[in-house]
């Protein structure tokens, strides 16, 4: 992986700074002007590690594990971000240090290690977590020490909390708008829902059928769940052949959609005989999937690596830059990229570092420069963020073929959903 | 019997030297936050001495002891849940006063067999007996069709992926993946607070201290030599009358009980149990702490998984992205240098040294025999079993 020795070439890395100065007219200059920063003792009422030069922060995924694959675009995500904010001067004026930590894909050693950086190392900030299971081990570690989480995962919703700030959508955000169209532009009326068996598809699916069964008048024709890591479907593709559905809508997740996708492909069910839309399929999956398996499927997400505009072009090729020409970028690594910014914007606004100020402060944090677009947090912790769909490519991409008008208000506790 | 001689046939020595440890030095030397973790490293010890009981002495080796850690675990994390669901708290959801994910997966009403433990002396007593019913179930069927060796092995096996596959799907009722999490009070008692948690650390420590003395007792007992005299030539045993799979049975739901309270004490320590503690990963490193802590030594047990765990802390903390190889060479070192674990190294390099030193002192050679108790309930034996056979458990462990 000769790739990712390119940052360490003297050459790069002044690239990569002058890059980040490239995006500094994007932000706007820091609210302080070219003043001394504030005192510390202002910034910081919380005994939190934040000294004259330098505030340390937290960052608490899988580098080891299962996890793993999915996680290291998240975290080189969010090391991109905090290289970027400290080529511009950091937050407060003080450079962000960043405390790794593995939660080897393993939900005690993340509730561990959630309490290690708060107790024993006062950060400032965690962003991390991917899976479910992980936000849960370690949510009441947050709300017992007072810290704060930056969760980058598309999620099941059903959660809010003081503590965290979800940088990615909860399940109204990403399914609602996507069946509307799929209703809308490919006609759809009948439905084969797939998933993996664990609380997000469950409850996705549960969203899914509220809203084709009430809002669109359509119908379920066929409900199916699978143990995380399953690899075999035939099963499953005899039922969907038997059924026909307009439309399969899946959320498989993780090892089970390689095979998943290459027996459809095996079985004859192309792009070109089934409609088929999936929520839980990134640039990331595809990687291990392969382009050919999935040509011709949509995808529905709030980000895509192609889309076309100034801000993500210019993520996109500070990302390359970074981590190898051949790296891809999904939802959650972009969702992630997102966690640094917002929360130098926070403290920037409350003028501290402090928790609860910082939590106070959130609500109406606003982003200009995200690749997704502009991005505005919610006063439930979520963000306003806009849908979108997504063609497969032979080589990986999407292509963008629809989006929401407009930004799509966060919703974590629907009514009539449940 | 001078006291002395008492004093060392019991090994008290070891066993005063670890409670010291544990009860004086840890909680004076680590921060609130270090304590909390060695409690978690110690409920882990539980299942260590169980499978002392269970692999050292009676020669079966269960690689599915996760199966009743987190049974123990199940059962209390219940009974944290439904205190932690009241009505008021839970006011947000479709059907107040059911666990949150009940409520997620379409539930509106409390499972009748959650009811029970709502109250906690049946949820104590379920944590015990739960794992020894499931143990005995399991070691009955399988002990007296005499499947023994790789194929009890295997079959463990199978029932840890049995219990992950079934709380995983059953996730109304489970909490399936994410496990059973937020848990807040017990009996109104806080137990997410720092001085809550040096409480637990001392409960669980001294439990780990009875435990041991528990289990030294019975090993020192005819059921203990029996036990050993079993494990290296079970057909003498059976042929001398004895029901040699009563005895597996019993020793079988012992461990279980004992991984039971480990389960149930790393709930309380955590603060949420879910299936990765159930699974074959945790099982398969639950036998490397016996193993590294030697599996015929209760305390070398305790050491081993202190060691293991607080290794992997360390090496995670340190190096995140190779942590993993070193653990897996601390293994592969132990196993390939140290057959008998850190109990062996201690009785082949340092204890020679401190007996050379106090037989120079004392002009008198210290009596072998005397540091095994077995030979003493030997008269109590069948016939058939000699010194030799019984005494070489003791020794040999390949």
């Amino acid at each position: 992986m000769s790739d990712f020795d390119e940052p360490h070439d003297p050459f790069l890395t002044r690239r990569r700074i002058l890059q980040g100065m490239a995006a500094l007219p994007l932000v706007g200059l820091p609210s302080f002007g070219f003043g001394a920063p504030p005192p510390t003792a202002k910034v910081n009422t919380t005994n939190l590690a934040v000294t004259d030069t330098e505030v340390t922060v937290g960052q608490l995924h899988s580098a080891t594990g299962t996890m793993a694959i999915s996680e290291t675009g998240s975290i080189q995500a969010e090391q991109l971000a905090i290289d970027q904010i400290n080529a511009m001067g950091g937050v407060l004026g003080r450079k962000i240090k960043v405390i790794k930590e593995d939660g080897a894909s393993d939900w005690p050693t993340f509730a561990e290690k959630a309490r290690k950086l708060l107790v024993s190392d006062h950060v400032a900030a965690v962003f991390g977590c991917w899976t479910s299971a992980s936000r849960k081990a370690v949510l009441p570690v947050f709300e017992k020490e007072n810290g704060m989480l930056y969760y980058p995962t598309f999620y099941e919703g059903l959660e809010q909390s003081k503590n965290v700030i979800y940088t990615g959508q909860e399940a109204t955000q990403q399914i609602i708008w996507g069946l509307d169209w799929a209703k809308k532009e490919k006609k759809a009326k009948t439905f084969f829902l797939v998933g993996s068996d664990y609380i997000w598809p469950r409850t996705s699916m549960k969203i899914a059928r509220k809203h084709i069964e009430n809002f669109q008048k359509g119908s379920i024709v066929g409900e199916e769940y699978y143990p995380l890591g399953h690899t075999n479907f035939n099963s499953l593709i005899n039922k969907i052949k038997l059924k026909k559905p307009d439309c399969v809508y899946c959320a498989v997740v993780g090892g089970s959609n390689v095979a998943f996708y290459k027996q459809l492909k095996a079985a004859g069910i192309n792009a070109k005989k089934q409609f088929l839309l999936t929520i839980s399929v990134t640039e990331d999956e595809v990687l291990g999937i392969g382009g050919e398996n999935v040509e011709g499927f949509y995808s529905s997400m709030k980000y895509f690596q192609s889309l076309n505009n100034p801000n993500n072009i210019a993520f996109v090729k500070a990302f390359k830059a970074k981590y190898g020409a051949n790296a891809v970028i999904g939802d959650v690594t972009q969702a992630a990229y997102l966690g640094p910014w917002l929360w130098k914007a926070t403290v920037e606004k409350a003028g501290s570092f402090d928790v609860d100020k910082i939590a106070a402060a959130s609500a109406g944090i606003e982003l200009k420069t995200a690749p997704e677009g502009y991005v505005k947090i919610h006063p439930n912790h979520h963000l306003w963020s806009k849908a979108r769909i997504g063609l497969a490519q032979p080589n990986g991409q999407f292509k963008v073929v629809a989006e929401s008008p407009a930004l799509i208000e966060p919703n974590p506790f629907p009514k009539g959903y449940q | 019997m001078t006291p002395t001689t008492w004093f060392k046939r019991h090994g008290l020595a070891s066993w005063l030297v670890l409670a010291c440890l544990l009860l004086v030095v840890f909680p004076l030397l680590f921060d609130n936050f270090r304590l909390n973790l060695v409690g978690k490293y110690l409920s882990y010890g539980f299942v260590a001495i169980g499978l002392v009981m269970l692999w050292g002495y009676g020669g079966v080796l269960s690689l599915g002891q996760g199966v009743f850690f987190g049974l123990g675990g199940y059962c209390m994390a219940m009974f944290l849940k439904l205190e932690a669901s009241d009505p008021i708290t839970t006011k947000i959801q479709s059907t107040p006063g059911i666990p949150d994910f009940m409520d997620w997966n379409q539930l509106t009403a409390l499972p009748a067999w959650w009811v029970p433990f709502e109250y906690l002396p049946f949820a104590l007593l379920a944590v015990v007996l739960v794992p020894a019913i499931l143990a005995f179930v399991i070691g009955y069927a399988m002990f007296k069709r005499r499947v023994g060796g790789v194929y009890f092995a295997i079959i463990t096996q199978a029932v840890t992926l049995i219990l992950t596959v079934l709380i995983i799907g059953q996730q109304g009722y489970t909490g399936g993946v994410n496990g059973i999490t937020d848990l807040k009070t017990l009996n109104g008692w806080d137990i997410r607070t720092d001085s809550a948690k040096v409480i637990l650390y001392f409960v669980n420590a001294g439990l780990l201290l009875a435990a041991i003395l528990v289990c030294g007792w019975i090993q020192r007992s005819k059921l203990g030599t029996l036990l050993l005299a079993m494990r290296d030539k079970e057909d003498r045993v059976r042929f001398s009358g004895y029901d040699v799979s009563m005895f597996k049975v019993f020793v079988f739901c012992l461990s279980a009980m004992l991984a039971g309270i480990g389960g149930a004490l790393f709930t309380l320590q955590v603060g949420f149990m879910s299936p990765s503690l159930v699974g074959i990963v945790p099982s398969i490193e639950m036998v490397i702490f016996a193993a590294v802590g030697g599996r015929m030594s209760l305390i070398g047990a305790v050491y081993g998984a202190l060691l293991v765990n607080a290794g992997k802390t360390y090496f995670s903390e340190s190096f995140p992205e190779l942590w993993l190889y070193l653990m897996a060479a601390l293994f592969i070192g132990v196993v390939l240098a140290f057959p008998n674990g850190l109990a062996g190294l201690y009785e082949t390099y340092v204890k020679p040294r401190i007996g050379k030193r106090k037989s120079t002192v004392a002009a008198a050679p210290v009596d072998a025999p005397a540091q095994h108790p077995a030979p003493t309930t030997l008269d109590a034996l069948p016939p058939g079993l000699t010194v030799k056979n019984a005494e070489r458990g003791q020794g040999e462990l390949a």
